[in-house]
């Protein structure tokens, strides 16, 4: 309880106030179920303890329904843990869990027919081909008819382009085409939500650029995703919204704009009379220098909540009516990058 | 729950492993039959019981290679499906596609110990019906002389040998039990498999030993080899039940501890 009071007034936690798509925040919990306005997955203060490391730590998750959401964090920050409670493979410690509206682990039975999930890499049975090995998942699932199982098999091959392997022992496929396999697994039935463990891993860039237009297509369809990576530019291509998970919190979330936004834009000017521009824009409140070559740079305010943030449009006039002479302007956003090493860390140091 | 339970049969008995260990099952038979075919003729009281009958009657391959098969490698076989039943499938990482199925923690259990417990019964019969083939093609067969001195035909002598391999197999299903048991305690097969054979040695070492004679008629091997009276006319079946009341207590107690264990596992692998 004390940490997460604590992490209340973090100014650099822009968890979401009141998370997209979501109802407001009171009763929110008392009423789930998925809808045009629904929470695909919701957890509450979500922890999972091994000993004496907290491994996830005060998580709350709100993925809308309909989006492709981006689960980013660096290797060891809880997002594999996290996806194994979400799924029921793990018990949490604390803290509540909602998929497709209904809690979880307790209604397990209803709702995991629904969802599809690639969890930690692909595994299977070396000794089966890939068909009997889908068919052999397919059969642990009590919802699945086993009047279309072959068909349905053979449409999820198909759908990762693997008919040409479908009959050869999985002992021999490439890592990619286990990655394929795995995903064709969490393709066997319709599904109202999927759950990608590092979907690319192991896939060179032909396989990338097909998992990418399946996740869009399937997600046109209607259907939820949630993926998790390490790879930001991944994310940044395929996810309408994004959670940053690191040293087992979520330390920010929402849609991509909204994080990006709340990294450090700038504005980036150009113009031979730096000087009077350092003075002009500080006297609207920004922190400018001038740099070399007449160019002078001023970060925009950390978050529109901290500082009203002038329009750009308002900021070239202003140096114009002072006599500035503007040679370029732009207003640079942040990258999601940027605002992901900003939470998370620098290189190999990451928060433990 | 059929659908998955004939997967999991198709699994194990689509491996080679599972039909590896059944061809080395029935070898020990062919093994023996050859070795007395070879040599001249046994004396009798010398050897595995019943060895002394083979070259009159090609039907006691079976029976002699089953006692020869009963201390050591039908546990070691039965062992290794049943240490492999779920420590496998984590191992393997399969376990967690499984669960994510879902298969349901309860219903996986019980079919991991049916297809273990459907190993249990195809072992001994291995033994029987190899036996009894190259008994047939090496020995004469005729009439059997059972140890009351009754003498029965041949057909009812091979339901004899089929009685014997049921006895055995319900030996085994309690050593099946422990194995789904030790399998749920890890996510390494190997060590899965080595404990539970382990165990079964230790259960025969510790019948060996009159100071622990109290405890012998609570030890998993205690009846396994108590099978004479199925060859007696008519078929005593105090043993048969004795031995079958022996094994369901394993199976109730160390079922319950792998379903204890497994419902609430965190699937970390």
């Amino acid at each position: 309880m004390t940490d997460r009071s604590g992490r209340a007034g973090n100014p650099v936690s822009p968890v979401r106030e009141t998370p997209p798509g979501s109802a407001a925040a009171p009763g929110r919990v008392a009423e789930p179920g998925p809808g045009p306005s629904g929470l695909s997955i919701e957890t509450l203060g979500l922890s999972k303890r091994f000993g004496r490391q907290l491994a996830v730590d005060g998580v709350d998750l709100a993925v809308p329904t309909g989006s492709v959401f981006g689960f980013l964090g660096p290797n060891g920050s809880g997002k594999t843990t996290t996806i194994r409670i979400l799924l029921g493979l793990a018990a949490a410690s604390a803290g509540t869990v909602h998929v497709l509206g209904e809690e979880m682990p307790r209604q397990l039975r209803s709702v995991l027919p629904r969802v599809g999930a690639l969890v930690e890499g692909p595994a299977f049975y070396p000794f089966l081909s890939g068909t009997a090995n889908l068919l052999r998942f397919d059969a642990a699932d009590p919802e699945a008819p086993a009047r279309t199982r072959h068909a349905r098999v053979h449409r999820a091959l198909e759908r990762v382009g693997l008919t040409h392997a479908a009959d050869k022992p999985v002992r021999a496929y490439s890592l990619g085409m286990k990655q394929r396999l795995g995903i064709a697994n969490a393709l066997l039935a319709p599904r109202e939500l999927l759950v990608l463990d590092e979907p690319t891993n192991g896939l060179d860039p032909q396989g990338t650029r097909e998992v990418r237009h399946l996740v869009r297509s399937l997600a046109a369809d209607g259907t939820t995703v949630f993926v998790s990576s390490h790879l930001l530019a991944e994310v940044e291509q395929i996810c309408t919204h994004a959670a940053i998970m690191s040293a087992g919190r979520v330390v920010a979330q929402g849609t991509l704009a909204q994080l990006r936004q709340d990294g450090h834009a700038r504005v980036r000017l150009r113009t031979p009379d730096p000087d009077d521009a350092v003075r002009v824009l500080r006297g609207l409140g920004l922190a400018a220098a001038a740099g070399q070559d007449g160019e002078v740079t001023a970060p925009l305010p950390e978050s529109p909540a901290v500082a009203p943030q002038p329009p750009p449009e308002d900021l070239v006039s202003a140096l114009v009516a002072a006599g500035v002479r503007v040679r370029g302007f732009a207003v640079e956003q942040g990258s999601l990058e940027d605002r992901f090493v900003e939470l998370t860390g620098e290189g190999f140091d990451v928060a433990r | 729950m059929l659908r998955l339970l004939g997967s999991e049969l198709a699994v194990l008995f689509r491996r080679r492993r599972t039909w590896a260990m059944l061809l080395a099952l029935a070898a020990i038979p062919i093994l023996i039959a050859v070795a007395v075919r070879l040599s001249s003729a046994v004396p009798p009281g010398r050897g595995p019981a019943f060895l002394d009958r083979i070259s009159q009657n090609g039907l006691f391959v079976g029976i002699t290679a089953m006692v020869v098969a009963v201390p050591l490698f039908l546990p070691l076989t039965v062992g290794v499906v049943a240490g492999d039943t779920l420590a496998g499938e984590a191992g393997q990482g399969t376990l967690r596609y499984l669960l994510a199925a879902p298969a349901g923690r309860g219903r996986l259990v019980l079919v991991k110990y049916l297809a273990a417990a459907a190993f249990a019964v195809a072992a001994p019969a291995a033994v029987a019906l190899a036996g009894a083939g190259i008994g047939a093609l090496l020995f004469p067969v005729g009439p059997v002389t059972l140890l009351s001195g009754d003498t029965i035909g041949v057909a009812e002598a091979v339901g004899r040998l089929l009685l014997i391999a049921a006895y055995l197999a319900v030996s085994l299903l309690g050593l099946s039990a422990v194995g789904l048991f030790v399998s749920s305690l890890t996510d390494v097969p190997v060590g899965a498999m080595a404990a539970t054979v382990v165990l079964a040695v230790v259960s025969q070492v510790a019948d060996a030993l009159p100071q622990l004679d109290w405890l012998h008629p609570w030890l998993l091997s205690h009846r396994w080899l108590d099978f004479a009276d199925l060859l007696r006319q008519p078929v005593g079946w105090d043993s048969f039940g004795a031995n079958a009341l022996l094994q369901a207590g394993y199976v109730a107690v160390f079922g319950a501890l792998a379903y204890a264990r497994f419902a609430t596992k965190d699937v970390l692998s």
